[in-house]
């Protein structure tokens, strides 16, 4: 038994198609075996909802009267800094930029209480937003200073383009030392107090298509409470990790890089994040769709939390000096039952990524799909798999020529 | 029984006195500990809850004002948004009186307030600023 896109596509418009969570496909595998659910089920949806720093805004303002070129000059939305250096009018918004006069970690631990991440949530939300900018001004561009309010309902375009999200898997941070530590997977107590995940497990995206078999570049994806695509492979991209029999990697793998109109999204799914003592960054909810073209595909995304495993880091000193140790494995279903073992230790355990959110993506994502307002995209062009060969490479250490 | 909250701060002076032995022992309170710190100035904080009847919660409370511990109520009071709360469970672990729960069928995540103590440590811990303490 197989199936096509475009077969998919004709039974979604007539309303017809059948649509089910990628936590739901495990019962019913279980119940039918694949071979029947192969014949029945047409899509299975997945979702996530966790922080992704690597995601950002860009934004074209539109041009005042007289005209400010921005472009080269310094601007700020909300006090926020973003990169001015394209065009005129155009600006980004990174989601981890924070305002030039936040104490950071001078005050340790730094509470990072606002920053692009947040301006990204207001501005999704519909807010009225302060922008000011410096610039050196030119013929064209006489005007050398600006302070203004936008809103994105006004400015002509706002899209969300993130270079890396949705990991495939993540590791599991602890804390040997004597001391807290504050990091980007949260705070971590002295001594294994305590462990912190971040994926949605058996409801994550990549984990449910191992190998990228359907999921590629210009795959339609749900994004922010709006529609997205696929526009690349992430930043960091890494599919040559070591891999279960099912094919699930059992460290960080594969990425994303994700676009859709920002003008769409919306802070349900969309929230700006801060972690004390180490930054702010955005919080993505991401939704993607998997054709059951084969029995195949069925077949990887019928994987449980139990199946999928990933490797315990001491964010003291092994993540931070990059040693390649790890403190050993654990997988999804144990993370989520609130404690781990780890050193002959029970260690309660604390999520990042929400899974009830992720669930709740997962749901829309069936809705629309089943309502016919949201067909399936073919890729044009694949994600690089285990056979391209990459890997991630770390930064070297060489001394600069002096010229 | 009644029951209620308390924070009491003494001067240095009596830091090492044994206070709670004492509302237990002759004020046959119910003394738990929700949190203790002295700060640099040699200074005691306790919060307590208190329970008992009400003959002996008097005596107890009489007790205190005589030995010179300030009491006050416990008005710290910790809001939690849930329309900001994300269900990350990031709180869950850190929350050392079981306040913050998370039903692990679901995977959604719920506060009793009845459970918490004011420590704080969970406010700094939410990346989404969901709860907050009001004085
Ligand atoms: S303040 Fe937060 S961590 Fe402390 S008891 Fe209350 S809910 Fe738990
Ligand atoms: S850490 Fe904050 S957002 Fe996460 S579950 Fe707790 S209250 Fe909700």
């Amino acid at each position: 038994m197989t199936r096509t896109i475009a077969e998919i596509n004709e039974k979604i418009k007539k309303g017809k198609a059948v649509v089910v969570t990628a936590e739901e496909i495990i019962d019913i595998v279980k119940e039918k075996g694949t071979k029947k659910a192969v014949c029945e089920i047409d899509v299975v949806t997945t979702g996530t909802f966790g922080p992704m720093c690597s995601s950002g805004a860009y934004l074209n303002l539109g041009h005042s009267k007289p005209r400010v070129k921005i472009g080269g000059g310094k601007a700020y939305l909300n006090n926020v800094p973003v990169y001015t250096g394209i065009a005129a009018v155009d600006v980004y918004l990174g989601a981890t930029a924070i305002p030039d006069d936040d104490p950071r970690n001078t005050v340790f631990p730094g509470e990072f209480r606002y920053g692009g991440g947040h301006v990204i949530e207001e501005l999704a939300a519909g807010k009225d937003v302060k922008l000011t900018a410096t610039a050196y001004g030119t013929d064209c561009y006489p005007r050398k200073s600006i302070e203004t309010t936008i809103n994105i309902k006004e400015i002509n375009e706002a899209v969300l383009f993130n270079p890396r999200n949705s990991y495939q898997n993540y590791n599991v941070a602890v804390n040997l030392s004597d001391r807290v530590i504050y990091t980007y997977m949260g705070t971590l107590q002295p001594k294994l107090g305590n462990a912190n995940y971040c994926s949605a497990g058996q409801l994550s995206p990549l984990l449910n298509d191992p190998y990228y078999k359907t999921i590629g570049i210009g795959t339609r994806i749900f994004m922010g409470g709006g529609i997205g695509y696929i526009v690349w492979n992430g930043t960091q991209h890494n599919p040559s990790v070591s891999r279960s029999e099912n094919g699930v990697p059992r460290a960080p793998a594969g990425t994303i890089a994700v676009i859709g109109d920002l003008k769409q999204m919306s802070p349900n799914w969309l929230r700006g994040t801060t972690f004390t003592g180490y930054g702010v960054t955005l919080t993505v909810g991401i939704g993607i769709p998997i054709p059951i073209l084969n029995e195949e595909i069925l077949k990887y995304t019928t994987v449980r939390d139990k199946d999928i495993f990933t490797q315990i880091v001491d964010y003291s000193d092994a993540y931070p000096q990059r040693k390649p140790d790890t403190l050993g494995e654990v997988n999804y279903a144990e993370l989520k039952s609130g404690k781990i073992n780890v050193k002959g230790k029970e260690v309660k355990t604390a999520g990042l990524s929400s899974y009830a959110k992720a669930r709740e993506i997962a749901e829309t994502l069936k809705g629309l799909i089943k309502k016919g307002d949201f067909l399936l995209t073919e890729p044009v062009a694949a994600l690089p798999s285990v056979e391209s060969g990459i890997t991630f490479k770390p930064m070297p250490s060489k001394p600069v020529k002096k010229k | 029984m009644s029951k209620k909250r308390i924070v009491l701060t003494f001067p240095g002076r009596l830091v090492d006195q044994p206070i709670t032995y004492h509302l237990i022992k002759d004020h046959n309170l119910i003394v738990n500990i929700l949190r203790a710190n002295v700060t640099p100035k040699e200074e005691g904080r306790l919060v307590i809850e208190l329970g008992g009847n009400k003959k002996d919660m008097e005596s107890g409370m009489n007790y205190l004002n005589e030995i010179g511990v300030h009491v006050q109520p416990l008005t710290q009071e910790v809001v939690w948004h849930k329309d900001r709360c994300t269900q990350c469970t990031a709180c869950v672990s850190i929350c050392p009186s079981s306040a913050f729960v998370v039903n692990r069928n679901d995977m959604s995540v719920s506060f009793r307030k009845e459970k918490c103590i004011a420590c704080e440590l969970c406010i700094p811990i939410c990346p989404y600023r969901a709860v907050e303490v009001h004085f």
